[in-house]
């Protein structure tokens, strides 16, 4: 059990020439046994930040603390972490054997001892038939469950994973997904998880960082990002199909908020936003919270179905709209065709508002 | 790939199959041409080069490579032996002296960053464009204000300083493509720098130290106008020297020098052969993806 801490951790690659640095001011507690994963589009610096606690980079400044000790300038081997690279990265003149007890070997296990663990991960991660294999002789899958043992045997304290099922296919990815899941649960072990897919993030995550551009943009349990973002970015990246955004305007009107946008007026609980007076917004609202049929509280707007996607347990409908273009989660039977005109409803309790200049939440 | 367009999997047509396999006959006989008439030579009989064209000896011995053999020295030593044994020794201690210096430079050329490296690399190429014979005569004041005249010691020294640039490159584009990810691994498995270096990086890097080996060993094992320059004392010279002194001015033995010029030969063919198992490719396969 340990708890990882990032303090003021920034980063400028040398000689990359880049004005903006690839991680700025960080501070991220990693709560000891919890698994935290780190998502963002690709650049934003989840490999920097997990490759700084691994101690593969140094941070230009701040400091890297595991259980209150400060690891900052202590080379990889002395930190306790393994790492799940997204390549792999497994010896490939070694055995799935000796892959396994690299680790092992160097901090001089006895024989037997070594060969006990090696056993009994190869038997929970099903790759017992193979420990006398060379990686090449293995599918993709069997080298990453080869990749995730070798850091599993050594029983260190924390875990690193850098996208490591992104050269996966979709199904694979959804059983090494689970298999990861399942470890963590077994192990407990601290761990940090960098991925670009929120799918990935939503299922695995006790926490989700959210990275743009090298600065954190949110930190919350799965639900809390999904039912809270705390900008548009955050809203934008989570869910599929993703957020509809409407430019409005709001103003204060006693006690509430009116938006007013292109073709529809609504009222939002002016209590629950620390909003300015006035000024642009955009309204978010996730594609399954408009709805086809009048809610009692909800507020029509006038429609056009532009495109029809059949997913078979619902369709998504394209629709354009004064307010802009909007897209709906609706039942598969829902009869609505491309050139229809009808009617959506958008339920104000389930409206997100952003400030329109500075896109953060209201 | 090519599945799609028919034209790509095609088979070629008999007859520009058949113009493909004699154009690389005729290729291969003028390679070989020389080569045949050396060995031609070698098994008969005469001192002198015969004018026939044909690559087929009118008569054979074996008295060339027993003259070879017998030859002694001043004081009734072996000279062939002992001209082999000197080459023998300068090619090895080169090979060993230059493939060890090369390995460690050139790893921590490709990994670190220091201080001098980038000059370093360059001098390295610059000092390659320097023919030998130009080197002659400051490497032989050097040689003998050191004392390493006539000395095997002082002929590996300029060797493997002639040899290690070109080995320093090679094993350094080598250990470039090597995924860094490797040594992070090892790295985060525990492994310091030596460890990372002989149980990951060296095993690697086996193809492209069996060139370097390799170019090492005939850097030193074919050299001439160097040995023949240090090593003034018949004793001491190298089978090149050896080979050259056989066919000298006044008397040429050609009989002697083709018989000379197969044996000599035979240790590179054999040393081909032993290392073209590490001249593989695809080491790294199955390692990283992506
Ligand atoms: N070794 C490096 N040298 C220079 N720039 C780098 C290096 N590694 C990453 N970067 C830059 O830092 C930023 C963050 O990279 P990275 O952490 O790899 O992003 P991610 O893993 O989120 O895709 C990117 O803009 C990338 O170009
Ligand atoms: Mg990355």
């Amino acid at each position: 059990m340990s708890e990882v801490r990032l303090v003021g951790i920034s980063k400028h690659y040398e000689g990359s020439g880049a004005a903006r640095p690839a991680l700025e001011r960080l501070d991220l507690t990693i709560p000891s046994g919890e698994l935290v994963v780190l998502v963002g589009p690709s650049g934003c610096g989840k490999s920097t930040t997990l490759r700084i606690v691994a101690g593969l980079e140094e941070p230009t400044t701040g400091q890297v603390l595991i259980d209150d000790r400060d690891v900052t300038r202590v080379a990889p081997a002395q930190r306790d972490i393994a790492m799940v690279f997204q390549s792999y990265a497994l010896y490939p003149h070694m055995t799935v054997f000796e892959n396994l007890a690299f680790a092992l070997r160097i901090r001089k296990l006895a024989d037997a001892e070594i060969r006990r663990r090696v056993e009994e991960v190869a038997r929970s991660l099903e790759i017992e038939a193979y420990l006398d294999r060379r990686p090449r002789a293995l599918s993709g899958g069997q080298r990453q469950r080869v990749a995730i043992g070798r850091a599993v045997v050594r029983q260190p304290a924390v875990f690193l994973f850098d996208e490591p099922l992104s050269n996966l296919d979709a199904k694979l990815r959804g059983d090494m997904r689970r298999e990861i899941a399942r470890i963590h649960q077994l192990t407990q072990t601290t761990s940090m998880y960098v991925t670009h897919d929120q799918v990935e993030a939503m299922t695995l995550a006790d926490k989700i960082v959210v990275l743009k551009d090298g600065t954190i943009q949110q930190v919350g349990s799965p639900m809390e990002i999904y039912d809270a973002p705390a900008n548009r970015f955050v809203a934008g990246f989570f869910g599929t199909p993703t957020m509809n955004f409407l430019p409005a305007r709001a103003e204060r009107v006693n006690g509430h908020l009116a938006v007013r946008g292109q073709g529809f007026e609504l009222a939002v609980d002016a209590a629950a936003t620390a909003s300015p007076a006035a000024g642009d917004v955009t309204l978010g609202i996730r594609p399954e919270r408009v709805t086809l049929d009048e809610r009692p509280t909800a507020v029509p707007l006038a429609a056009r179905v532009e495109l029809r996607e059949v997913l078979g347990a619902e369709v998504v409908l394209h629709l354009g709209s004064p307010a802009g273009e909007l897209t709906v989660r609706a039942d598969a039977r829902a009869a609505a065709r491309p050139g229809d005109a009808l009617t959506v409803w958008l339920d104000p309790g389930a409206v997100h508002l952003f400030d329109g200049r500075s896109e953060q939440r209201l | 790939m090519s599945a799609a367009s028919p034209a790509g999997t095609r088979r070629p047509s008999v007859l520009a199959q058949v113009a493909t396999y004699a154009a690389l006959l005729v290729v291969t006989m003028a390679v070989l041409y020389p080569v045949l008439l050396v060995c031609k030579k070698a098994f008969e009989p005469g001192r002198q080069f015969a004018l026939s064209a044909s690559p087929m000896p009118r008569d054979l011995t074996l008295d060339h490579f027993r003259d070879l053999a017998s030859a002694e020295g001043p004081h009734g030593e072996l000279l062939f032996l002992r001209h082999a044994l000197n080459s023998l020794v300068a090619a090895l201690a080169t090979t060993v002296v230059g493939v060890v210096l090369s390995c460690t430079a050139a790893y921590a050329l490709s990994r670190f960053r220091f201080p001098g490296r980038r000059a370093g690399l360059t001098t390295f190429l610059v000092v390659q464009m320097f023919p030998a014979s130009m080197l002659l005569l400051p490497l032989y004041v050097l040689l003998d204000r050191m004392g390493m005249l006539n000395s095997l010691v002082g002929l590996v020294l300029v060797y493997a300083t002639t040899a290690i640039p070109f080995c320093v490159w090679t094993l350094k584009g080598y250990f470039d493509s090597l995924p860094k990810e490797l040594e992070e691994a090892a790295r985060i498995d525990g492994a310091g720098p030596w460890r990372v270096f002989f149980t990951i990086m060296l095993p690697l890097a086996r193809p492209g130290i069996a060139v370097t080996a390799l170019f090492s060993f005939m850097t030193a094992w074919n050299e001439f106008i160097m040995a023949s320059t240090f090593m003034t004392d018949e004793t001491r010279y190298t089978l090149p020297v050896l080979l050259q002194s056989s066919v000298g001015q006044y008397s040429a033995d050609w009989g002697l020098f083709a018989a000379g010029a197969i044996v000599t030969s035979l240790p590179v063919m054999a040393l081909f052969y032993v290392l073209q198992r590490s001249l593989v490719g695809g080491l790294t396969s199955g390692s990283v993806k992506g």
